[in-house]
């Protein structure tokens, strides 16, 4: 039961980190391809490292308190925690990055930001 | 448990993202891919240490997503010909 | 100095979770404990006057439980809503760009962050650029709803839903 929910937690991490691999290929812009390299990989590696973590509090239950294990879902927890707190603040940094070096956004209805003057 | 299979999976998308990298066109937009692959290559290294039982494999992670982070920041204050 | 203490706490607890399955004290061994709460005092002393301003009050254990209700409840509903939707957009090609400034009248640093992160990972948008005198933001949204674009300033309900009001109460 436990392999078969991991299993589909896998499936799931793997086809959004796929679709953020293709759609980095088929959208024509930078921004569009921020979109799909930002959140299709974080909400993938929730389900991917989710899954990890949920098998090794599985080992840490069935080896006691002190067993090695809870080594493994801390240290997993932590390095999702890192994923999560960095990915939208380095997105936000590359599209602001992109911006400010000229990039336009293809097919775009509207720019709010180009009619509005940056100084600085 | 068997995690090698998605780790080899996880390289397939490693390899259409370095196609992003590598072709372009502008700058910003191959620092799109490498963020991307950066974040593919933390999520392999732990499904490794799930894999292989050795928990350095993720304290390696934990230090290259946040190391890689500072990297993009400084990459982009870099194209955004600013001062650091 | 209860800024001082904070950050001491915060970095023991993080030191406390790297350092499991050590030894016999709980999880942890008496040396482990020893040069945990060094090394906290350290850090502390080192980043006082990097930490500056009033974060403190963001720690209350009403704002943590908001933030947790928030990040398992409607944030994650609408994450998975925003991903699907991208899937969805990657394998039709179907996109109509454009970048639009909303004015979600934000006070403080810390809600405007929380803000602007949501916003990224959230359904088809992604905030760009952040102006600093009024808090405006300005989002690129990878399918704009025309509706939105004959008034200024724009209405946000569509953009980022109700995500404004639980920055304001978690961190406003």
């Amino acid at each position: 039961m436990l392999d078969i929910i991991t299993y589909v937690l896998i499936g799931i991490g793997l086809f959004f980190n796929l679709m953020a691999g293709v759609g980095l290929l088929r959208f024509p812009d930078f921004y569009t391809r921020l979109h799909a390299g930002t959140k299709c990989t974080t909400f993938g590696s929730i389900f991917l490292i989710g899954a990890v973590v949920l098998q090794s509090v599985a080992a840490w239950i069935d080896g006691g308190w002190g067993s090695p294990d809870s080594v493994l879902a801390l240290h997993a927890a932590i390095a999702l925690a890192a994923i999560l707190v960095t990915n939208p603040t380095g997105a936000h940094a590359i599209a602001r990055a992109g911006h400010r070096s000229g990039i336009k956004p293809v097919q775009a209805v509207v720019d709010d930001l180009e009619d509005a003057k940056f100084n600085d | 448990m068997s995690w090698l299979p998605a780790v080899v999976f996880l390289g397939v998308c490693i390899a259409i993202a370095l196609v992003r990298v590598a072709i372009g066109p502008t700058v910003p937009d191959r620092i799109v891919g490498l963020d991307t692959v950066n974040t593919i290559v933390v999520v392999a290294m732990v499904l490794l240490g799930a894999a292989f039982r050795e928990v350095i494999y993720i304290d390696v992670a934990i230090v290259y997503a946040l190391l890689s982070f500072v990297a993009t920041l400084f990459i982009a204050k870099y194209i955004e010909k600013g001062k650091f | 100095m209860t800024r001082f203490v904070a950050t001491t706490v915060a970095s023991f607890l993080l030191y406390l979770f790297l350092t499991t399955a050590s030894g016999a004290v709980g999880l942890w061994s008496l040396e482990e404990l020893a040069l945990g709460v060094l090394l906290a005092l350290i850090v502390a002393a080192l980043t006082r006057d990097v930490l500056k301003g009033d974060w403190v009050r963001l720690l209350s254990p009403r704002r943590c439980a908001l933030l947790v209700i928030y990040l398992v409840g409607p944030f994650f509903w609408a994450m998975a809503k925003a991903n699907l939707d991208v899937a969805y957009r990657v394998i039709t090609g179907r996109i109509k760009p454009g970048i639009v400034r909303i004015s979600p009248k934000l006070t403080n640093d810390a809600s405007i962050t929380l803000l602007a992160n949501s916003i990224t990972l959230t359904p088809g948008t992604l905030s760009v650029e952040v102006e600093e005198k009024t808090n405006d933001l300005y989002v690129h949204w990878i399918n704009v709803d025309e509706s939105v674009l004959a008034q200024t300033p724009r209405d946000y309900t569509l953009i980022c839903g109700g995500f404004p009001e639980w920055a304001r109460r978690i961190a406003g």
